[in-house]
Order: structure tokens, then sequence, then C-alpha cells
């Protein structure tokens, strides 16, 4: 079955055994013996970017977006050191992904060779596994251990560096039929009595919650997650990775926890007796000062990853595995107890917290002096664009607004960096969601500062057909960091005024840059809207146009500010609904 | 804090020692020895790892170790129910008025000269720990020129072996080539 090929045609041809169908990269030095044998491939369509880091967040935007594992390239040295950043982020956020990278002749490995970087050494500690392959018999097995690798278990980055030379030697192809690693073997069948014994807690509880992470988008299992909230009537509450795992129109459904997240969504966990958390991590942002955190309440722990249970909260219950399979023998279990006349009493919980998500709705003030406000605007586009329609956030309070106000109904509708938080991530992810999904509507809802990062990849989108929807929400400033300047720094902005002349200390007379001119150089239709009588108007006509990407600038209010808020390092029970602005709750209701 | 050893079976890989090292030091765990070499299998190295920790960041440590691919199998060994033993040279100072002395201290504690000079000799002791210290404290005051001293390695006991189990392939199905 073996023939005789050249290192660099095994490479493309184990890509495309593996599945690849999508590749973001740039070509260099030592990655160009792949891109030959690249161009003739017709089962991979190669994604030419602006810049290797646009390749890693598209590759990411691709698999948040289809579930497949993305593959981005690049060449050694700089190229992929340019992709460190979305290895990383992508570490943070579970996303299966492999990278390929050219690395310099295997001669002249160590020798600091023109465009040599240690790549698989710089990228260890931010990626699943990495290899480097200097063997070019080794590169089938190698790719096809790095698919593996990435889309199970706890899904993340591989990194695959092969070296010039095993790409340019002569080889033979074969694909593996089996893998040996005897070192990796994850856990996705939840122990029965771990969920014998979860079964009983949430039973014996009054006030339990289902706190849903990212795990449960991952494993695709909201469906599952629907079925177990609705059989037992348990409120829910869904993470900033979670987002769209469960409707945010649902009765049961509370919001986001967290330092921004809704006054329910917080109460309940800071209040509950039994937290049923799902393929989430007990994250600094979620559960604020860890000592204080959801003091009263026992913890099931759900997670495909052992190393996630017990690391910041104690779990009562630990069970490893796949979270679909873990909440389908949860309803099979309780299920169970039911037709045994067993089930649980959350009447007087329920009807707390649904007082709370009442009296504490999400909100924003309309600025008296006509400008715009930004949450109206995401609102809006949230109600226009509709919940079938993608949307990818940036990092910042238009990530925060975005998470709030859009309304999700569905998995993998919601992409943004939510461990890293990396600024930068929404127009290049935005671009592989696209890739991904051709045929819905992609949403970039981005910041100011954010889309300064990355924009260069709306050529990309131009040159390739690639038609997202940019809406730049912008405020003329870094403007989560100049929330926390005007919280806790006395209204000291230093240096996140992104419109200032420092010669004059003046403002400038005129943008820099003007995002329309700048969408208009790249091939893209370029609109803005500065009132709140044109939003409708500007996001329907951006609607519209599907042949080349779009680029709104939402001129918008600067003092907007993300509430509610939990201040860095404080307990949850000292979130602000508003600027000092503390809810009260009625604890005899309980 | 107490001391645990960790006995870690790994894949004999370039690269492994880097990954156990770098995931010590970025999650914030201290190492007390570690020593690394092959085993029965020369597929599979083993490493022993002692850590000085609490309860719960030890089983931090052991997930965190089983994350990475290349580690096969960890396994915490019991004081009471293991031998460990490190290896220790030492140049001591020893002229014609103190090398008898030195080597009686030699004698008591099973050691061994392994290279002698006009002005000093040099020792060979293995033993556990608590031996090793002994043995130093003796031989301080005759003045130690240099010293060199293994990390601890360390078994169990009786008929059981932690690596012909474990060790036996299990592969798994590649992802069918598609198309």
């Amino acid at each position: 079955m073996s023939e005789q090929v050249t290192g660099a045609q095994s490479l493309i041809r184990a890509l495309e055994s593996a599945g690849a169908e999508n590749v973001f990269g740039i070509p260099g030095g030592a990655i160009l013996p792949a891109y030959d044998p690249l161009f003739d491939s017709t089962r991979i369509r190669h994604i030419l970017v602006r810049h290797e880091q646009g390749a890693g967040h598209a590759a990411q935007g691709y698999a948040a977006a289809t579930g497949k594992v993305g593959v981005c390239m690049a060449t050694s040295g700089p190229g992929a050191t340019n992709l460190v950043t979305p290895l990383a982020d992508a570490h943070m956020d579970s996303v299966p992904l492999v990278a390929i990278t050219g690395q310099v002749a295997s001669g002249a490995i160590g020798t600091d060779a023109f465009q040599e970087a240690d790549i698989r050494g710089i990228t260890m500690p931010v990626t699943k596994h990495n290899f480097l392959v200097t063997d070019p018999a080794e590169i089938p097995r190698t790719v096809a251990e790095a698919f593996h690798i990435a889309s199970t278990g706890r899904p993340g980055p591989v990194l695959v560096d092969v070296s010039k030379d095993a790409l340019q030697a002569r080889t033979t192809f074969e694909w593996p039929t089996e893998l040996q690693l005897p070192g990796y073997r994850p856990v996705t069948r939840p122990h029965a009595k771990q969920v014998r014994e979860a079964a009983k807690l949430i039973l014996e509880s009054r006030r339990p919650v289902l706190y849903v992470g990212g795990g449960v988008i991952r494993a695709g299992a909201a469906k599952e997650l629907r079925v177990l909230a609705e059989m037992t009537g348990i409120p829910v509450v869904t993470t900033l990775m979670a987002r769209g795992a469960f409707p945010d129109s649902h009765p049961q459904h509370l919001g986001m926890p967290g330092m921004h997240g809704t006054v329910a969504a917080v109460a309940g966990l800071q209040r509950s007796d039994l937290i049923i958390s799902l393929g989430a991590r007990f994250d600094d942002r979620v559960t604020g000062n860890l000592d204080s955190f959801a003091p009263n309440a026992k913890v099931v722990h759900a997670d495909i990853d052992p190393a996630e249970i017990g690391k910041n909260r104690h779990a009562d219950v630990p069970i490893v595995g796949d979270c679909r399979e873990v909440i389908a023998d949860l309803v099979v279990a309780l299920q169970g107890e039911s037709d045994a006349g067993n089930s649980g009493d959350y009447e007087a919980w329920v009807q707390f917290l649904a007082g709370v998500k009442q009296k504490y709705p999400l909100g924003y003030d309309q600025p008296t002096d006509g400008s715009l406000a930004p949450q109206y605007v995401i609102e809006r586009l949230g109600r226009i664009a509709g919940p079938e329609a993608v949307y990818v956030a940036g990092v910042g309070q238009h990530q925060m607004w975005a998470t709030h106000f859009v309304g999700y109904e569905h998995p993998n509708t919601w992409i943004n960096s939510g461990g890293l938080g990396t600024m930068g991530f929404s127009v290049p992810a935005a671009m592989g969601a696209k890739v991904g999904r051709p045929d819905a509507t992609v949403w970039s809802i981005d910041g100011d500062g954010c889309f300064q990062m990355t924009n260069q990849e709306l050529a990309t989108c131009a040159m390739e057909g690639i038609p997202i929807k940019v809406a730049v929400i912008n405020n003329d400033a870094l403007g989560m960091v100049r929330q926390w300047q005007t919280l806790f720094y006395n209204e000291r902005y230093s240096n996140t005024d992104l419109q200032r002349v420092q010669a004059a200390g003046a403002t400038a007379t005129r943008r820099i840059p003007d995002f329309v001119k700048l969408a208009d150089a790249y091939g893209c239709v370029g609109l803005s809207c500065d009132s709140p009588g044109e939003v409708d108007a500007t996001i329907t006509k951006a609607m519209e146009i599907d042949d080349v990407p779009v680029v709104v600038d939402f001129r918008v209010h600067r003092d907007a500010m993300v509430w509610p808020m939990v201040a860095a390092g404080t307990s949850n029970d000292d979130i602000k609904f508003a600027r000092d602005m503390a809810p009260e709750f009625d604890e005899d209701d309980l | 804090m107490s001391k645990h050893t960790l006995s870690v079976l790994v894949e004999n890989k370039p690269g492994v020692l880097a990954r156990i090292a770098g995931l010590f030091s970025r999650r914030g765990f201290n190492i007390d020895s570690l020593a690394v070499g092959p085993t029965e299998h020369p597929e599979v190295s083993r490493m022993t790892i002692v850590v000085n920790v609490e309860e719960s960041p030890l089983e931090q440590v052991t997930k965190q170790l089983n994350k990475l691919v290349e580690v096969i199998k960890i396994v915490e060994l019991d004081g009471q129910a293991s031998v460990a033993r490190e290896l220790l040279l030492v140049k001591v100072k020893a002229d014609a008025t103190t090398r008898g002395q030195v080597l009686e201290t030699v004698q008591l504690f099973r050691a061994k000269v392994v290279d002698v000079a006009p002005e000093a000799v040099t020792i060979e002791v293995t033993g556990n720990a608590e031996k090793l210290e002994a043995f130093m404290r003796v031989l301080e005051p005759f003045g130690v020129r240099e010293l060199v001293q293994s990390g601890m390695v360390a078994i169990g006991r009786g008929g059981r072996s932690i690596t012909d189990r474990t060790l036996r392939p299990v592969p798994v199905p590649a992802p069918p080539a598609v198309g």
C-alpha cells in the first residue's frame, strides 16, 4: 500500500487523511516544501492569512463553530512564535487545534540557524502535546496522533514541528491503523457509583444550581443538559465559555455567573446548597474570592479532565467523564429515582431566584446626550441577526455586553477568548467560523482596541470570499481598562485613550484610523453609525450585504460601564449591579 | 509539609524530562530530588521524584503529571513498603595523620574508597538519606573538598512489579483515513 513520496507529500496526504479541509497559514523558508504539494491538493483549501496569529485564531474559530479540529500552518522561527498566542488561547479554552510548523534542517537545529526557534520547547506549557519530527517516515503516524490527541479527552492544541530535511527527503506514505499512546487514555465513561452519589445529593438538596461550563459545549451535550434541567427544574447558570449551551430565553436560566455575571446567577451560586458543576473549572473570574465562594454548597464536579476536579474547590462527589455521558447517566439515575417516587423539592429556591431575576434584570442607562449606548447596539444586533447567527467577540467591555445582550439559544453560536483573554481574537476567529459555517451569518463584535490588533485579516476575508460582518463598538478607548481606572484609579486615564493627540494634549479632530476608510481600503464595505435612530437601519443594511465583508463603526458613548460587577479579589457577596448599588435580598423567602 | 516519593514511568523519548521539569516549575511545585534512568523495558524510563508537599497539592502534582501524554504511570512509594537509596561520592582531606581515622569511618558505614591521592581520598557510599547524612556528619570534621550526590531511587518491596502490567501495549484505533 505504501508508495514513494517526499516528506512534504506525506504531510499533505496525512492532513487529507486526517480530514483536514481548511488550513489557515502563511508559507516561509522551512515550511516551503510542504506548500508545493499543498498547491495541488484538491481536498484541502489553504487560506492565506496576513499574520500567523490570524491563522491560529481562525483555526480556533473554525473549530469552535464546527466542533472539528482546526488546522493552521506556519514556517519556523517567527512564523512559529506568532502562533504561540493562539496556541495558549486554545489551551486555556480547550479548542481542538493542530498547528503544523516548519523547522530548520535537523542538522542545523541548535545552531541558532536563520529563522530557528525551539518552538517545541516554547510551546510545551501552552499545548496539550507537541512533536518534533525529523524522520520523514514518522510524519503520517505523528499527524494521526496529533489529530487524535487534539480531538479526544479534553480537547486542546497540538503542535507538529517538522524539519525541512524531513519534508524534502524521500519516504513512504502509509496511514496508520492503530496508535501507540501508552500514557494517553482519557476516561469518558463516568463511574456509575459516582453518578448514583451525585443523584443522591441532588435529591437531598434544597438549593441546587447547575453550573454549566464550556465542557458542555465541547462535548455537544446541550440537548442532554436541557433534559436534565427540565426534568429536575434546577436553575441553570452558564459561564462565559458555555453561553448558548442552554437557551437564554429559558425561564430556568439565571444567566452568566462571575465577575460580570447577573445578580441572579451570582446570588444563585452564592446561596446554593449544591453546585452541580458540568464541564466548568471554578475559574477565579467565576468564584471571586475563593474562601467566601458559595460557603454552604456541596459540590458535584463532573469534568473530563481529572486535574480540574478539586483544583480550586473541594468536590464532594467527583465524576470523571465526558459531559454528554455524565449528564445522560444522571438523567437515567434521576429518572429511576423519580419512578420510585423520589424527587427533589426546590420550589422555594426556584421562587426566590425568580424573584431575584425579576428584581435585578440586566440593564443599562441610555446616555442623556443622545449618543449611542454600546449595550443598545449589541442588543439590537442580537435581535436583528437572531439566534441562528454566530457571534464572535474580542476581549473587554464589548465582550461582556455581547455575552449579556445578544441572547443565545444554541451551542457554538457564541465564540470568544475566555481563559487567556486575547485582545484581537475576534476578526480572525470570525473568519474561521465563517469558513466552517459558510451559510451562517457571522458577526464579529469587536472593540476599537481589539480591532486594531488583528484587522489585517479583513484583507484575507476580502480576497478569499469570506464575508464576515464586524461591529466595532468604538468608544475611542481601551474601555475595560478605562472602566477600572474610573473605579479604582481615581479616573486617572493613563494610556487608555486611543484618540488623544499626545503633542497637543487634545482629542484628534479626525479619527485615527478612520475605520470606514480602512474597511474600504481592505475591499470591505464600511458603514458608520453614531445615533440610536440609525442603529436598526445600519444593521439591516449590513445584513443585506453578503458578497463582501462589512465593517460597521458604531461610535458609542465612552463612559458606558459593564455592570453587574464583583471587584477583583473581593467576595461574590459584594456584587454591585450598578456603581455603588448593591442588591438587597429578601432572605426570608428562602 | 511532608516528603513523598513518586515513581513515574515515562516513554523514553526526547524532551520528556523537560516536560516534567517544566510542569513542576510552572505549577510552583518544588522537587527535592529527581533521578532518571532506563528500566527493563527499553522504551520506558523511570523517574523517581521526591517532592515536599501537603496531601492535596500532591494530588494536583500527580494529576497534572498524569496529563502529560508521555507519562505512562505514577505510583507513590510508601517509605515502609519500599527500599530507597542514594549514591554519594565525596572527596575528603586525608593525609598521613588522619587517613587512618577516615578509613575507619568508611569501614563503619560500609562505604568504599574509590580513589586515593597523597592529600585526599574519594569515597563512595550508598544508602538512604538518613545514613548518608550520618556519614557526612562524621566525615565533615576531616574537611570535605568536593561532594556529588545522586537523586534518590526507590523500588517497592515484595514480588510485584509496577512495570509489568501497565506496559502491555494498548493500541488505539487511528482515526480512519478520510475519503
